[in-house]
């Protein structure tokens, strides 16, 4: 059973097997083109195979959007050391749930874009790390990797190809600082989640110091779709710069939340209103998160016109993200929210970067004193000068990440900042009860 | 030590799936896997798993006290984790966490008396489009009410 029903205004390319009969199983993957791509690829040269990545203009969908085609062809492939694929699913960017699906409803088809990205730069290992939480997806996960191994779809001379690749599960144990990609790759080393400097990037010195492809699981279930059906028609999709669909995943007040396919491009209020039924309670909205809890919130006015992209979420110097879309309604406490994602950041913080460290823990305290009425004008500019100073001054982004949506938050809703001075109580937790009666 | 024949197994194929020499790597999902059977990372299952991968006890303990989900001291055999995170919190998972505080009278990472039920306020699971959202031990519950938790609650009582 699917989590939420389809929407008509989806566009399903990797989830087009989602709600099939036994979906996850190898019969129903060969029976609809499984493996296809593969063996089509292994008939291509491999810079063949990373050019038509790189014509589909394919983006990264863990949230930072780098071109999966220029990103492999960093790999030096000509290197005597061997090398690896790493397939991020520690999916925990606050609002997103969509890799959870893919792995649960396909996840041959995120093998075959494992064995694929093998081709295109040589290695013949990987692994799949997903975030210890997901449990079930591991198990899941390692039953489709025997299914194919006893099949002949991994393992040695595949399908008599002469090409040989081994294909394992890795479990997390726990911190959102191991979806970012150098410290994943320090965690599935067996070491605490604290992130590399780079340069080096993954590309040249990445697991085990070898070169390696560290790449989202929507961004390799993108690749059998691009081989099988062509670069180009996987780009039409979307819109020029970034190819293809994007899950996302619609959370908050929202009438039918769930997780859609749509295109990149889609605008977002008819994303909000008919994919989503609308605001919840027919309440108006107030502010808009594109893709997880580190992106800069939109405010409703700056959502008319916007779609779901790079391109327009940079104009709005916001980022589409992982597709983790957050609504919030006219009632939401925003100082409330801004408490609630720093909670978050100063949690996770590995602790490595003082500014990080320091920062988050610091903006969690003045907004949890803010909250509780006994913010002072001052902290009002405090906030936004503690979250500027950790922008740029750590190694991994999680200090952008926590500054970010601190100081979009701060400077578009300053008024309820202003509402909260001087011990007065929240007026917004009275409003939610009325509605909640 | 000795584990299950079904831990052993998951273990030795474990270590067979990194390259050779980086046996390390297998230390965390050999944690992860052998707290579920032995109920927590205890002082003998860290020296054997620090033994097996060949690394000190102390190079093991630094690794748990980073990962959110690696415990010393066991937890109830319900673990009961409430998500407050952004998604879940705009559908007053909040109010679910004080609810739940004060049916089983026990707070964050605390166990009831009879080492049943444990209590846990968790960042995000990813289960946001279905907010808000529980795990029981490995089990996703989503759109949890008050209601619906109480009734989970009675059943866990009632396997009792």
């Amino acid at each position: 059973m699917l989590y939420n029903e389809p929407s008509p205004l989806e566009t399903r390319v990797l989830t087009r097997r989602f709600g099939l009969p036994n979906s996850a199983s190898l019969d129903t993957y060969l029976a609809t083109d499984g493996y296809k791509a593969f063996q089509k690829a292994a008939g291509m040269k491999p810079e063949e195979i990373i050019e038509e990545v790189k014509i589909s203009n394919l983006r990264g969908r863990g949230g930072a959007g780098f071109p999966t085609g220029m990103k492999w062809s960093f790999v030096p492939r000509t290197s005597p050391k061997p090398k690896y694929i790493v397939v991020n699913a520690d999916e925990s960017e606050p609002g997103t749930c969509k890799d959870r699906l893919l792995i649960e409803y396909d996840p041959h088809q995120l093998i075959e874009g494992c064995l694929i990205a093998g081709l295109a730069v040589d290695a013949h290992k990987g692994w799949i790390y997903i975030r210890g939480e997901y449990r079930y997806l591991i198990d899941l996960m390692d039953r489709a990797l025997a299914e194919a191994y006893a099949h002949g779809w991994l393992g040695k001379n595949i399908q008599g190809t002469g090409f040989d690749f081994d294909l394992y599960t890795h479990t997390g144990a726990g911190a959102y600082e191991c979806g970012e990609e150098s410290a994943l790759l320090e965690s599935l080393e067996g070491k605490r989640g604290v992130p590399r400097i780079r340069p080096p990037f993954p590309a040249v010195v990445g697991a085990f110091q070898c070169p390696t492809i560290l790449n989202n699981v929507e961004t390799y279930c993108a690749v059998p779709p691009i081989i099988l059906n062509g670069g180009k028609a996987f780009a039409d999709l979307g819109v020029p710069k970034a190819g293809g669909t994007k899950l996302t995943c619609l959370t908050g007040h929202v009438n039918k939340p769930g997780v859609y396919e749509l295109r990149l491009g889609f605008p977002v209020m008819q994303m909000i209103e008919e994919v989503g039924g609308g605001v919840r309670n027919g309440k108006k909205l107030k502010a808009f998160i594109p893709g997880g809890s580190s992106c800069p919130v939109l405010t409703a006015a700056e959502c008319e016109g916007a779609t779901m992209d790079y391109d327009s979420m940079a104009a709005r110097k916001s980022m589409l993200g992982s597709g983790g879309v957050v609504v919030m309604d006219e009632d939401t406490c925003m100082v409330k929210a801004a408490l609630r994602i720093m909670r978050f950041y100063a949690h996770e913080s590995c602790g490595w970067c003082i500014p990080c460290r320091e920062g988050t823990t610091w903006l969690r305290k003045v907004l949890a004193r803010f909250h509780e009425g006994g913010g002072t004008r001052r902290d009002i500019d405090l906030l936004g000068d503690v979250a500027k100073n950790m922008l740029g001054r750590t190694f991994c982004p999680l200090g952008d990440a926590a500054a970010l949506p601190t100081i979009s938050i701060v400077e578009k809703f300053r008024q309820e900042f202003e509402d909260h001075l001087n011990g007065r109580p929240c007026p917004f937790e009275h409003a939610h009860e009325a509605v909640m009666a | 030590m000795t584990f299950s024949p079904e831990l052993e197994a998951r273990f030795e194929k474990l270590l067979k799936s990194y390259p050779p020499g980086r046996e390390r790597a297998a230390m965390i999902p050999m944690l992860m896997y052998a707290q579920d059977e032995v109920g927590s990372c205890t002082e003998e299952l860290i020296e054997e798993v620090a033994r097996r991968v060949g690394v000190t006890p102390l190079q093991v303990n630094e690794v748990i006290t980073y990962y959110s989900m690696l415990h010393r001291t066991p937890m109830g055999k319900y673990h009961v984790q409430i998500c407050t995170n952004i998604s879940c919190l705009l559908w007053d998972a909040d109010k679910l966490w004080e609810h739940a505080t004060h049916k089983l009278g026990i707070g964050h990472k605390e166990v009831t008396a009879d080492g049943q039920i444990s209590l846990e306020e968790v960042e995000c699971i990813g289960a946001c489009s279905w907010a808000p959202a529980i795990q029981v031990n490995y089990d996703f519950h989503h759109f949890v009410t008050p209601e619906k938790l109480d009734r989970l609650l009675d059943s866990i009582r009632k396997k009792q």
